[in-house]
């Protein structure tokens, strides 16, 4: 009886949709981030896999937070909301219980979601809300020119710690899996087609889908990540992450992941070892142990895990609002206004 | 046993107020809210108070602990839960310590003199028992061994000495049910209701109202009893209503009203909680509420509703309106319509969490960085809120702004009769989405209202971005442009003060024009109006307003303020409204405040407004 509004049809009844480029995703403004940010690749990586999903352009939102990853909605052609610090999840949240229908994204950084809106994208992840949240993180707060980010090393000097940070870093795929993630993944900004590809598998996926970006921001924290991740040696100090595949990496893949004990162990293959006694990944292991073992793994004491680390399936926070509404229906029939307000003891006066 | 119906005298009364009060683990509440519910029925104008502490099991026997209820039922209209209490139904030593202050003399008490132990009234910090040094001689007291009573009307029942004495309220209110002639009926209802599944304690709480009943019957200690009559209501059916139960129902009425789906995102906070869980229970009317992580949570995902195009609220106190005070300036930037309710209480900080106050009408004014107005509502009876959530429905909506609807604790908890709206006299507050393409620019605006356009996701061709950073006028893009930002921000404020047009004048109880104008706002409407009446009634030339419209005031409110020699406000703050009237209109506004944390009694208001005027009379 009381419905949204009735928005257009997004398809009209009969016709079929037009299938979706690149271009259709990018709106009329110029981007703003300095040259050479990492931003730009996540951004073109974005909008290279948005055709993917089937979505009408019109059924997707982008919803950001504060910080220089925060105008990425303002480069997509699609509905954007760019929000306050860390408050992007709350949004995407309402959005959805709102509108189950619609595709929603949350752009956001390490300070954003990590430090002022940590609060928000721990239970955005607990509930299972159907959103694709993409977090930049360049180890450092840019917009606001340089000062530690809860994801800056211990003792970095910045200019908000000029003696170095006394804060301990925090493990952002760690606290994914903590919060109930149904699925979380890491990529690198400058690794295009693996970012591409970890964009997509985000998008596709029901439920709260978490994906760390490690970004550069080549004016206040320049090489971020470049110990791992540059050319020459990221094969060698990064892990590649493939379902159902043994743990394997190095430029010669020579060296691999197995357990020992309870700790990863690396290895290199020959000598008696050989890749059935590597760890096989298993992204849809129901426990976390694996997931949580591999979110861990860290440059130098072993390679860095890139890739999906979890995905499964739980029911999302709106599907299960919409079953309670439609069960609450079944129970007690449609609401009924007069009937409500007349429960309970009345009496007429004539 | 046959009841022999002993003669006894019957007093015929106007009004009666009474008080329960016992330990919070007593039952005063339900007991209360009982003795409500049976005078409603019967008919009788009614307006009720309950005064609970914060914590939730203060120590037994504790001053702290008392937990009270106060009703005041008539049979002519009343406005108010009564300033004192006639009767004192004190459960034990530390109910009575506690509210004998406001018991007039010759009032009457009724005890349960088995608490009366060594160790209560010593808890209750009494150096002798007053039930025996005379030091209640002023007072009518009424003796019951309650706990006594009642255990010999639970044997055989098989039940704990514990949970029998969890019964005895039921005893209590038996005993005044019998005092002021009621019927039994609708809490016999009741409990056969709430105890279905646990038929001994279901007739262990029967027996003990019944129990009760009879003793007030057969024991000789009561001479008489009194017999209020129905008042006369306007014609139609009536219920009792919570200011926090009309609330849900004032907005899942809007929702009908606006034909959208309503959104409630709150995190619970007293005394605002009841809103939510009284939305939750709507759930078969498409309801769609959420338990957010925190304050700001809840407005977030109420922005974000909003956005997909529901009617969203959200609800809190006022700590909760501190927290969402940076996403209420979101809302006002993006200008969606969004309702923050806040149920006020006593502050700051934490302030006094069950106590009533009105000292949110500035945070609701001006808690917001940069310039940033919204329209403000403040209803003024428990009956009224239903009325109000729907205009704020319909102002958020037709003017796509955030709105605050300003209730409080005593409001929020308080009842009164109410009569039932008929769902077909519901005004018709929807207004469309923008669809149209060709017309589309995210911050055009409406020539009348100067709203933008409701461009929901999901609308082809209409795909824009907002958010928090100034917007260009029309284009909606960001802006940094000086000129660009003086004129959104007088927009803005603009689109505010145009409410103005919409709403009804300021209407006078009283004189056109006189020595005296109380104007006041929200709760203490029953006071006020009490107070006035009997100054009217006393010859004096003096007028009630009551502001429903905060912000902005109603047109006429200048020529109203100017019509009287004197003008007070009554507030339970330090003259929030009166410096907002003050400073718009340049009348000196006098103010009257009391922050004790509990409602404006008459008297207080008229001999202040008694004071004024031999003031004048120099």
């Amino acid at each position: 009886m009381v419905v949204n509004p009735p928005t257009a049809d997004p398809v009209p009844a009969g016709s079929v949709p037009v299938p979706l480029s690149r271009k259709d995703f990018v709106s009329d403004q110029d981007p703003r981030w300095c040259p050479g940010c990492g931003d730009y690749s996540i951004l073109a990586q974005t909008q290279k896999v948005m055709p993917d999903f089937g979505y009408p352009r019109e059924n997707i939102v982008f919803i950001s937070g504060i910080g220089c990853s925060g105008r990425l909605p303002y480069y997509m052609n699609t509905y954007g909301f760019h929000s306050i610090h860390g408050r992007a999840p709350t949004l995407a949240t309402g959005l959805k219980a709102a509108r189950p229908d619609l595709m929603v994204w949350v752009i956001t950084g390490d300070g954003d979601a990590l430090s002022i809106g940590g609060n928000h994208i721990i239970h955005s992840m607990r509930r299972n809300v159907d959103i694709t949240v993409v977090m930049h993180n360049n180890r450092i707060y840019g917009l606001t020119k340089g000062q530690v980010s809860p994801t800056s090393e211990f003792g970095k000097r910045t200019k908000s710690t000029p003696l170095g940070s006394v804060d301990h870093p925090i493990a952002p795929l760690t606290i994914a899996l903590a919060a109930e993630a149904s699925f979380v993944a890491r990529s690198v900004d400058t690794h295009t087609e693996h970012l591409s590809a970890t964009l997509a598998a985000a998008g596709h996926h029901k439920g709260s889908a978490f994906v760390e970006v490690l970004q550069n921001c080549n004016i206040f924290n320049d090489g971020a990540w470049r110990e791992f991740t540059e050319r020459d040696v990221r094969d060698d100090r990064m892990l590649v992450l493939e379902h159902g595949q043994p743990m394997i990496f190095g430029k010669e893949r020579d060296r691999g992941i197995r357990l020992n004990g309870l700790h990863p162990e690396v290895v290199k293959l020959g000598n008696g070892i050989t890749e059935d006694d590597l760890l096989v990944h298993d992204q849809h292991a129901e426990d976390p142990y694996l997931a949580l073992m591999l979110s861990r793994m860290w440059w130098p004491d072993y390679p860095v895990p890139v890739g999906v680390l979890r995905a499964i399936q739980r029911p999302t926070h709106d599907q299960l609002m919409t079953e309670q509404i439609a069960e609450a229906r079944l129970r007690y029939g449609e609401g009924d206004l007069a009937a409500l307000l007349q429960e309970g003891e009345t009496w007429t006066v004539k | 046993m046959t009841a022999e119906h002993r003669p006894v005298a019957v007093e015929e009364l106007e009004r009666v107020t009474i008080r329960f009060a016992g330990d919070s683990g007593d039952g005063m509440q339900l007991t209360g809210t009982q003795f409500t519910r049976t005078a409603a029925v019967f008919g009788n104008d009614i307006s009720t108070f309950p005064d609970y502490p914060a914590e939730i099991r203060a120590p037994a026997g504790s001053l702290p602990g008392v937990s009270g209820f106060q009703i005041s039922f008539s049979s002519t209209d009343i406005h108010t839960p009564g300033d004192a209490p006639d009767v004192l139904v004190a459960m034990n030593p530390a109910a009575l310590k506690a509210v004998l202050p406001e018991l007039p003399a010759g009032g009457s008490i009724i005890v349960n003199s088995d608490a009366f132990t060594p160790q209560n009234l010593a808890k209750a910090a009494y150096a002798g028992n007053p039930l025996t040094d005379g030091s209640l001689s002023a007072y009518r007291v009424f003796q019951v061994p309650i706990s006594t009573l009642n255990a010999a009307s639970a044997e055989g029942l098989g039940l704990t000495s514990k949970q029998t004495d969890l019964t005895k309220n039921f005893f209590t209110l038996g005993l005044v049910f019998w005092l002021y002639e009621r019927s039994m009926e609708p809490s016999l209802r009741w409990i056969d209701e709430k105890f279905s599944a646990k038929p001994e304690i279901a007739e262990a709480n029967r027996r003990a109202l019944k129990a009760g009943y009879a003793f007030g019957e057969t024991a000789e200690l009561f001479q008489t009893h009194y017999r209020v009559k129905p008042a006369r209501l306007a014609p139609g059916t009536y219920r009792n209503v919570t200011g926090n139960e009309a609330t849900a129902l004032g907005f899942l009425a809007a929702s009908i009203a606006a034909k959208r789906e309503l959104f409630y995102g709150s995190y619970p906070i007293t005394p605002a909680s009841e809103v939510l869980q009284y939305l939750a229970t709507y759930k078969q009317f498409g309801v769609k509420t959420f338990q957010a992580e925190d304050e700001i949570a809840a407005i977030g995902a109420t922005i974000g509703a909003a956005y997909g195009g529901a009617l969203a609220l959200t609800g809190t106190s006022g700590p909760g309106l501190a927290l969402k005070t940076e996403a209420v300036g979101l809302a006002v930037m993006t200008e969606l319509p969004v309702v923050v309710v806040d149920v006020q209480r006593g502050g700051p900080s934490t302030g006094l969490p069950t106590k009533t106050e009105q000292a949110d009408l500035l945070q609701a004014m001006f808690g917001r960085n940069g310039e940033a107005p919204l329209p403000i509502l403040a209803p003024a009876t428990p009956g009224e809120c239903f009325e109000y959530a729907i205009e704020a429905s319909r102002i958020a909506l037709k003017y796509m702004t955030p709105v605050l609807y300003l209730t409080d604790g005593f409001l929020g908890n308080g009842a009164e009769p109410w009569r039932i709206p008929e769902v077909a006299d519901l005004p018709d507050i929807s207004v469309p989405n923008h669809t149209d393409k060709a017309t589309f620019l995210p911050y055009a605006r409406d020539p009348e209202t100067l709203a933008r356009p409701w461009a929901v996701p999901g609308t082809p061709g209409l795909e824009h971005r907002i958010g928090g950073l100034e917007k260009a006028d029309g284009l909606g893009n960001v802006s940094y442009d000086p000129d660009n930002h003086h004129r959104m921000t007088l927009l803005r404020a603009e689109k505010v003060a145009r409410i103005e047009r919409d709403i009804p004048n300021l209407e006078v109880f009283g004189p056109a024009e006189g020595d005296l104008l109380l104007i006041g706002w929200g709760s203490t409407y029953g006071a006020i109006r009490s107070a006035v009446e009997r100054l009217q009634a006393a010859g004096r030339s003096v007028a009630h307003a009551h502001v429903r419209h905060l912000n902005p005031f109603a047109a006429n409110t200048g020529d109203v303020l100017r019509a009287y020699r004197t003008v007070v406000a009554p507030e339970l703050n330090l003259g929030q409204l009166q410096l907002l009237l003050r400073a718009r209109y340049l009348v000196d506004v006098k103010g009257f405040h009391l922050v004790r944390g509990k409602p404006f009694k008459i008297s207080d208001i008229e001999q202040e407004a008694e004071r004024l005027l031999a003031e004048q009379r120099g």
